[in-house]
């Protein structure tokens, strides 16, 4: 074999490895949030952080009913449509106002399921988001939700890794993780 | 504390659900070198499942776990 047939087949050699580099699924997880309960968002929260301690990168795309929850209850944005302010006034306004899947009854259930996770030591949704900023946790906002519920870009909240986004953005983060879940 | 274990750091995690135990005993890790032996003391019952789950997963090696009443000791060597 001469060296330039070496050449070739080397040079081959390493267009195939970048094609199998880009195939190879990172260390990491995407999720996407589409409720907007209590129950369930803590499951994703616990799940997003538990994801970082394990050493992986974790992404968590909140869409349609999670988008609510994502709102800065401090905050308010002004030139809302009819729809808009009503979209605003029906849904929780940040995470202190969010609900119970099942056993809400009229915010008994909710009230006590908090009480009972005070008592046990569970974090609440403002602590795991506080805990999900400082892991790092990359949190995306579905642009076609805030459009659709008439959020305003300015009435959500603080967080250090918050990108609007749309469906290519989470696919392409989903194409290469290890791990999706739809929550 | 296990006779024959040099522990260097110990981590005080009792009372914390999860994911606190394993996401404190991550970051907790690396405030010692490797080779280096943390102690870790949990009361959630799952950690006996999630300890073992965390150090295969991050390549640290848990030397020993040891139960008294409900606290759960790990004794970890950070290698990662």
């Amino acid at each position: 074999m001469d060296m330039q047939n070496i050449e070739n087949q080397f040079t081959e050699f390493q267009s195939q490895l970048a094609t199998l580099d880009k195939k190879t699924a990172e260390n990491k997880l995407s999720m996407v949030v589409f409720s907007g309960d209590l129950d369930k968002i803590i499951a994703a929260f616990v799940i997003a952080t538990g994801a970082v301690a394990m050493g992986m990168d974790a992404v968590m795309f909140f869409t349609f009913w999670g988008t609510p929850v994502l709102r800065d209850a401090k905050k308010n944005a002004g030139g809302k449509d009819a729809f808009g302010k009503m979209f605003g006034a029906m849904l929780p306004k940040g995470m202190g106002q969010v609900k119970l899947s099942k056993m809400n009854m009229g915010g008994m259930g909710t009230a006590m399921m908090k009480s009972l996770m005070k008592k046990k030591n569970v974090a609440s949704l403002e602590e795991f988001l506080a805990m999900a900023e400082e892991l790092g946790v990359r949190i995306f906002i579905c642009e076609m939700s805030m459009d659709l519920m008439g959020f305003k870009r300015d009435e959500m909240i603080d967080y250090e890794n918050l990108t609007f986004c749309g469906v290519a953005k989470f696919l392409e983060e989903a194409a290469n993780s290890k791990v999706q879940l739809f929550i | 504390m296990s006779d024959d274990i040099k522990v260097d750091k110990v981590f005080d995690l009792k009372g914390l659900p999860c994911p606190m135990p394993v996401v404190k005993v991550s970051k907790g890790i690396k405030e010692v070198e490797i080779g280096q032996v943390i102690e870790a003391q949990s009361t959630d019952p799952g950690s006996l499942t999630d300890f073992p789950a965390w150090a295969r997963t991050s390549g640290n090696e848990i030397l020993k776990t040891e139960q008294d009443d409900d606290v759960i000791k790990f004794y970890i060597k950070r290698n990662a």
